[in-house]
């Protein structure tokens, strides 16, 4: 056991005991909350139990922007420390969980589900299905993520964070040199986790090999359903490799085994071997479906069909197949030799060539077309020279022996970042923009946003630029502190400058969200932004059931198709049938519980205990085999009074675009 | 979801949502296929790492594992019979069979487990060295699959015993042929690559 009681919560810190009584009060304030409301069993109902892959999508984003909050907390902290040289506010220690946690959340609890959650809302509306194809495994895929990220999120204030850098390499992640349990947390909440991930691979696999509409072929298919499709097979052919990674770090902490380990004959780099072959398509799988919805975005907003489909199609697939064959990458300095480091510097630049298609298209895509100014559109154009600035010294890395100047310097970090905060953050911004009177049937305010898009864009290059000249200057990342005579600090500074704007940035769009849900125009139609996909041909929000009749589709840009030819846009009475819908299960909820107690236990390393909870795991698997529900019809009346409610008052006069 | 069902099938494939749940399943095994071939990987990295430890000649018993390996392979054998019942639309032979390749199955976890303790009778436990720790991991992998296809599998015995061979049954029954077949490729793998190859060399 090994676990002291007097460990069990962190206390002695005044930044981690604010914390705690912060965390305490919130949930003493929620429960309150929901309680004064009779909430509970709406609560209940229509979102914990619901496999509404609307629903679960929101579900995705709201813990994305959550943990979004709590790992960019995490980099305020960072750059607060930093800001000035030999700064006593964070200590090496704490330093050291905070980057590591940093890392893990944004990565895995932030942009994942950012993505994902917005893939689960529209994806089936854009390949005209009226949900996805395993509905309650993708609730189990929502929940189980939810509760690793709980377990994950508990740590720093029961037990210790994690502290050996969101790759928890070894022999530093194994026992002999970290004893805590913060580790374990690691292990076993991205386990947890990751099963949700995988599971929600297969499901869009299926989904989107076998629910298209009549007419899509695969080569119909918006340009966002085709990145979401190949990062779902990314994700199936990556995270198991992920899955055994962590298993063996388990063994290797709880078990006492010598997969990593240096003594007993195991062998620590094959951790950063398995680690990346997981951890750069888990790249991919961040940055395809944000392609695909910049895609989306620049296609709608410069009114002209994507440029050059086909070839993005290919250059996706593409970068899908390279994705796999350059993880040796990330250690170019640990011992691989001339040879090796070679090869995989080929294969990595080689990653630039249909990533420079792509850009080429969107160019092309913009070039003569009437472009307008949405704030989803200027995400998108910003998005391109500072993901350009990432991917030009993407390639300055790649260089094997360039890297040895370079490895491990904030460089690095400046990279990473200049790749995934456009790469993704813009991309889910830009999203959330776009789509979200599809999901909540009201627009977000366009002048807050576009304050949010300055703030955020000129606090991010403000933040992260200066970072490539700290790195090329020796400044190492992962250090808390650096000396006054290194000559660093106003760069430093200025970098935790950018870092507030940014966090106000940030704010803008918090406010936005409760500006826009105040007072936002609930008049609003079906299409706001005259757009081209078919998740614009239902109302909006969608209904439960998306479409009354599936949408044929005849080409590309099916919708745009549809009205320019005044086709199918209409709804008799006559064609309205019995539509099957899946039933509500409180099952997933019920499995996230358990896998959450169990995972705590095994973090203690009550072993006993876990296995006891493990037993409930089962329970839940043996009820679900039993559960013969077939789920419940739509009545035709029901749905013609839905349909009545939104089509034919002619609300797609107003023009919301400014 | 929708009902669009083809009779002219065979009755697992019949309904859109069946022939869906199959797909999924296959694509699950492909996810599997890569969760085996990491762990041979790690297995192939370390096989020689003893630490001092026993190494395969000390422990191996040509024996047991061939017993083990008929088990597991005429349990194949037995569930193709099975799902060959079903798609005749007989109950009880489907039955029949089923419950021949559960026992034979439990037979051969039944056998491992015992290798296993005698293993660690031995003193090769899984602490001992990265040879043993991977071969542990690997085999108890594989072994632990196939306890929870036994598990697995009763209950849908049950619910045959229940219903009778209906298109959701014929399904389960028909997804649990492919895991079990799977299983019994990967062993194939195991005893060529981590049994018969570590005694030869
Ligand atoms: C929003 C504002 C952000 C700020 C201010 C920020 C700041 C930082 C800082 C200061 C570091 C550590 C540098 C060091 O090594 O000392 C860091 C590391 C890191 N960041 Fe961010 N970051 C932000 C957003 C993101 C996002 C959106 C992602 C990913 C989607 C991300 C992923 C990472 C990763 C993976 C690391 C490396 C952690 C490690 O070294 O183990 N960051 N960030
Ligand atoms: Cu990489």
């Amino acid at each position: 056991m090994g676990i002291n009681w007097h460990d069990f919560f962190i206390v002695g810190n005044p930044l981690i005991l604010g914390s705690q009584i912060a965390i305490g009060l919130t949930m003493i304030g929620i429960v309150a909350v929901v309680t004064y409301l009779k909430k509970w069993k709406w609560l209940w109902q229509e979102w914990f139990t619901t496999v509404d892959h609307k629903r679960i999508g929101i579900m995705y984003i709201l813990a994305g922007v959550l943990m979004f909050f709590r790992g960019g907390v995490d980099g305020l902290l960072m750059k607060a420390q930093t800001s000035r040289p030999e700064m006593k506010f964070l200590d090496a220690q704490h330093y050291n969980e905070i980057f590591t946690t940093h890392g893990v959340i944004m990565i895995l609890f932030a942009a994942m589900p950012l993505l994902i959650g917005i893939m689960n809302v529209i994806i089936p509306l854009q390949i005209g299905a009226r949900d996805v194809a395993f509905p309650q495994l993708n609730a189990l895929s929502f929940w189980l993520f939810f509760s690793g990220a709980m377990l994950f999120n508990i740590s720093f204030v029961i037990g210790g964070s994690p502290d050996a850098g969101w790759t928890a390499y070894f022999p530093l992640a194994g026992k002999e040199f970290t004893p805590g349990i913060g580790n374990n947390y690691y292990a076993i909440a991205l386990q947890i986790a990751g099963i949700g991930t995988l599971m929600t691979g297969i499901n869009f696999v299926v989904t989107i090999l076998k629910m298209r509409t009549k007419g899509m072929t695969l080569m119909k298919m918006p340009m966002f359903t085709w990145t979401s499709f190949v990062a779902s097979i990314i994700i199936v052919g990556a995270f198991p490799i992920f899955t055994v990674a962590l298993a063996l770090m388990t063994f290797d902490r709880i078990f006492g085994t010598h997969f990593f380990t240096l003594s007993g004959g195991g062998m620590d780099m094959m951790w950063a071997n398995l680690f990346w072959l997981w951890g750069h398509p888990e790249v991919y799988i961040v940055v395809l479906p944000a392609f695909g919805m910049f895609s989306e975005v620049i296609a709608t907003f410069s009114r002209k069909m994507l440029f050059g489909y086909k070839s993005m199609v290919f250059s996706v697939v593409g970068i899908a197949f390279l994705s796999m064959l350059v993880w040796v990458h990330h250690f170019f300095t640990m011992g691989s030799g001339p040879a090796v480091n070679s090869v995989f510097s080929i294969t990595t630049m080689m990653i630039a060539i249909p990533t420079g298609v792509k850009m080429f298209n969107w160019l092309f895509t913009m070039r003569k077309g009437r472009i307008q100014f949405t704030t989803a559109m200027l995400w998108a154009l910003a998005f391109i020279p500072c993901f350009v600035i990432g991917g030009v010294t993407g390639v300055m890395l790649a260089m094997g022996a360039a890297d040895y100047q370079y490895h491990n310097t904030l460089f690095l970090v400046a990279h990473f970042h200049y790749v995934l905060i456009p790469g993704v953050v813009f991309a889910v911004f830009a999203g959330l923009y776009y789509w979200w009177p599809k999901m909540f049937g009201f627009m977000l305010n366009e002048k807050i946003g576009k304050i949010h898009f300055w703030l955020f864009v000129i606090g991010f290059n403000v933040t992260f630029m200066p970072m490539f000249f700290l790195g090329l200057d020796g400044a190492v990342r992962r250090s808390y502190t650096y000396s006054a005579e290194s000559g660093f600090a106003p760069l430093f500074l200025l970098s935790a400058i950018g870092a507030v704007i940014l966090a106000i940035g940030f704010a803008a769009l918090c406010y936005n969200i409760y500006w826009s849900a105040k007072y936002a125009d609930r008049n609003i139609s079906n299409d706001p932004w005259d757009a081209r996909t078919l998740e614009w041909a239902t109302s909006s929000p969608a209904p439960f059931y998306n479409f009354a009749k599936l949408p044929e589709v005849k080409t590309l840009d099916a919708f745009w198709y549809m009205k320019k030819h005044n086709e199918g846009l209409t709804l008799n009475d006559n064609e309205i049938k019995e539509i099957h819908m899946p039933s509500n299960s409180g099952l997933p909820f019920y499995m996230a519980v358990v896998f959450g107690v169990a995972g705590f236990f095994l973090v203690f390393e009550w072993k006993i205990a876990a296995l006891v909870a493990t037993i409930g795991i089962i329970a839940g698997l043996i009820v679900r085999s039993f559960d013969y529900n077939d789920g419940f019809h739509v009545t035709v009346d029901e749905i013609k009074q839905t349909e009545k409610a939104w089509r034919g008052n002619d609300k797609g006069v107003n023009n919301h675009v400014s | 979801m929708s009902a669009n069902v083809n009779t002219a099938l065979p009755l697992e494939y019949q309904t859109e949502q069946n022939r869906m749940n199959i797909l999924g399943f296959w694509i699950f095994l492909g996810a599997e296929i890569i969760l085996f071939g990491t762990l041979f990987a790690v297995f192939s990295v370390l096989n020689a790492r003893y630490a001092g430890g026993p190494t395969p000649k000390d422990l191996f018993e040509i024996k047991d594992v061939m017993v083990e390996t008929i088990l597991l392979l005429t349990s194949s054998f037995t569930c193709g019979l099975a799902i060959y019942e079903m798609r005749r639309n007989n109950r009880n032979g489907l039955l029949l069979w089923f419950i021949i390749t559960l026992l034979l199955g439990a037979g051969f976890v039944f056998m491992e487990v015992t290798e296993f303790i005698h293993y660690v009778h031995e003193g090769a436990t899984m602490q001992t060295s990265a040879f043993l720790s991977s071969f542990f991991v690997l085999l108890g992998t594989h072994g632990l699959h196939v306890s929870m296809g036994i598990g697995w599998a009763t209950m849908v015995i049950i619910q045959i015993f229940q219903r009778g061979i209906t298109p959701v049954t014929a399904r389960k029954t028909f997804i649990i042929g492919l895991y079990w077949h799977f299983l019994d490729v990967v062993w194939i793998f195991i005893f060529t690559f981590v049994y018969l190859a570590r005694m030869v060399s």
